[in-house]
């Protein structure tokens, strides 16, 4: 069988899958992903009002930007959230999808209802949340007699209370992805392991931490990366449901750079926002892959 | 012969993983109750907002305003679905179903030629591609839309379905591809090269080889691709401003405008554009959800 495969290679010198069938996808991709990465970078040193033309502006953008106390604190807003909304989806996330991991049917069931959030757009979401959260005809402040009145309260126009409630939302609509990821992780889990450490004397709770969550370290980075790389994407949420507001109060960075571009027709800085967004992303992804060390991870499964 | 000897392969790899996990489901004596307490928890939060929707939506006017938010409607009409209906919701639904039947279908023509190239080639340039389609994961794309926005004013695509088409298509190339590579890596080599032997081009291997064994792949990309580009926001707002040319969620944030103080209308339209998304979810839920966790497993 190698032999016949050999000998079928020596006959083609080049031989293997041609360069044409890569290249459709690359120029899709290149063309309105890549280029524009670099095209980017161009327009954040450019003047442009987005129909004129493009002049050279140097480092005013940034120096701009710099100074901008808006774009601080859309930065400052859009850090808060990516940790807030880690800090919570994570343990959900882990906790729901260790529990979905089991296959009894009525966890299954669970498990389909759960998705639902995820089918919706985030532009329903968010509608459907902005009327649920109305101050004045919203569930919430039907609320108010009764045992969960802590929960009324006005979530969208309380600045203090704003950003968390679109984390929650977020959380809302992304956490069944995420436990979707870990209850396949679970899953994969050898249950020699759990045996072992059962003849050890182990207690459930011991179990989850000294063999699943070990065991988990390559779901919590892969699931890790996307939930902070996408929290530099949250876009339709805020746009839709609080428009940035009340004040500056949830305008995260993608929708300053949004307002900035489209609505005030600066877009040499909203252009600079974008190269801090690009950058973002990239140390992020970047940095927890290293972090984590992927050849650490391997060997750690092949020792078990 | 070839096809009969593919399809028992195709089987064999089709049953593993499920014996496989069978074999390792870790069993619990002592049941997990943290667990299940949060996930009754995590059940009313996911079920109180739907069900919000479902009631407020067949509520009348006058309905929303009296009564608990949460009790079954006194008087329950579908009248603010006619009302979505009768206000250009059908054109909303084709405009999305085009944008998105040609972004998927694009998508995967290009993603499937190039996954299949990636792991069959033997120049190095090629299969480096995956790299930079695994970068373009990491990325927050959406942080290109001025530029995206520039070139197709200036190819002259502006408000147009096109213009919506081709930069979401782009977007879901890179995920597309991993997906699809980590699968096409699975098929043994062997299968290919006795197909090589009995002389198959390349192109012949990709149609009658490659695709027919990673179709479980191919669907569930295809779902997840469609999933994003129906929903997509972004692009339908920066990309095109005529109402005719309207896609759902952009057709959503207008009716809030419109509908104003209609609130069980707009929800209406918010429980109508999900209704075709929850079908396909019912239909393939099982491949959306088994090929989610695989690709991104990997």
């Amino acid at each position: 069988m190698t032999g016949i495969s050999a000998s079928a290679r020596v006959k083609r010198p080049r031989g293997g899958a041609p360069l044409l069938m890569a290249l459709p996808a690359l120029l899709l991709f290149g063309l309105f992903a890549l280029l524009p990465m670099v095209f980017v970078v161009i327009l954040s040193v450019s003047k442009w009002d987005g129909l004129g033309d493009i002049s050279w502006a140097g480092g005013a953008n940034w120096s701009h930007l710099w100074n901008s106390g808006v774009t601080r604190h859309a930065l400052w807003l859009t850090a808060k959230v990516m940790i807030f909304s880690w800090v919570i989806q994570t343990p959900i996330s882990l906790l729901l999808g260790v529990f979905l991991a089991g296959r009894q049917r009525y966890r299954a069931l669970l498990a389909a209802v759960f998705f639902v959030p995820l089918l919706l757009s985030s532009a329903a979401v968010a509608l459907a949340y902005r009327n649920l959260l109305d101050p004045n005809f919203g569930l919430t402040q039907s609320l108010k007699d009764g045992p969960f009145d802590l929960l009324a309260k006005d979530w969208l126009g309380n600045q203090n209370l704003v950003l968390f409630t679109v984390i929650f939302v977020i959380s809302w609509q992304f956490v069944p992805f995420h436990s979707l990821l870990y209850q396949a992780g679970v899953r994969q889990i050898p249950a020699t392991m759990y045996e072992a450490a059962r003849l050890d004397g182990a207690s459930t709770i011991q179990q989850f931490f000294f063999v699943t969550l070990p065991q988990l370290r390559y779901t919590i980075v892969t699931s890790s990366t996307l939930m902070l790389v996408g929290s530099l994407t949250y876009f339709d949420v805020v746009f839709i449901m609080t428009g940035g507001g009340p004040g500056y109060s949830t305008r995260l960075l993608p929708l300053d750079m949004y307002i900035t571009g489209f609505q005030s027709h600066d877009f040499g800085e909203a252009s600079a926002i974008a190269v801090v967004l690009v950058a973002a992303g990239l140390a992020i992804s970047l940095g927890l892959v290293k972090f984590s060390g992927f050849s650490r991870m391997q060997s750690q499964t092949a020792g078990a | 012969m070839m096809s009969l000897l593919t399809e028992r392969r195709q089987r064999q790899l089709a049953a593993q993983p499920d014996r496989l996990a069978n074999k390792t489901r870790p069993r619990r004596r002592v049941g997990n109750v943290p667990g299940a307490l949060f996930s009754l928890m995590w059940l009313g939060i996911v079920i109180v907002p739907l069900y919000w929707m479902v009631i407020t939506s067949l509520r009348t006017q006058n309905g929303f305003f009296d009564g608990s938010p949460l009790a079954w409607p006194k008087h329950p009409t579908l009248d603010n679905y006619r009302t979505v209906l009768d206000n250009d919701f059908w054109r909303y639904l084709m405009n999305s179903v085009i944008v998105t039947v040609g972004g998927v279908g694009l998508t995967l023509a290009v993603s499937l030629m190039a996954a299949y190239a990636i792991v069959r080639s033997k120049r190095r340039f090629v299969r480096g591609t995956f790299n930079l389609f695994l970068l373009g994961l990491a990325i927050p794309l959406q942080a290109t839309i001025i530029p995206i926005y520039y070139m197709i004013v200036k190819l002259h695509l502006y408000d147009t379905l096109l213009a919506l088409v081709l930069p979401s298509a782009a977007f879901a190339v890179p995920i597309t591809v991993v997906i699809l590579t980590n699968f096409l890596r699975d098929v043994p080599g062997e299968l290919f090269e006795s197909m090589h032997v009995e002389g198959a081009g390349e192109w012949r291997m990709l149609f009658s080889l490659a695709i027919p064994l990673v179709r479980p792949a191919i669907t569930t990309v295809a779902v997840y691709d469609a999933l994003q580009i129906w929903n997509g926001f972004l692009f339908p707002l920066i990309l095109t401003q005529s109402p005719d040319l309207r896609v759902l969620p952009l057709a959503l944030f207008d009716f809030q405008g419109q509908f104003t103080v209609n609130v069980p209308a707009i929800i209406a339209s918010v429980v109508l554009s999900t209704l075709p998304i929850l079908a396909l979810y019912i239909v393939g839920r099982r491949q959306l959800v088994s090929g989610l966790t695989a690709g991104f497993g990997k």
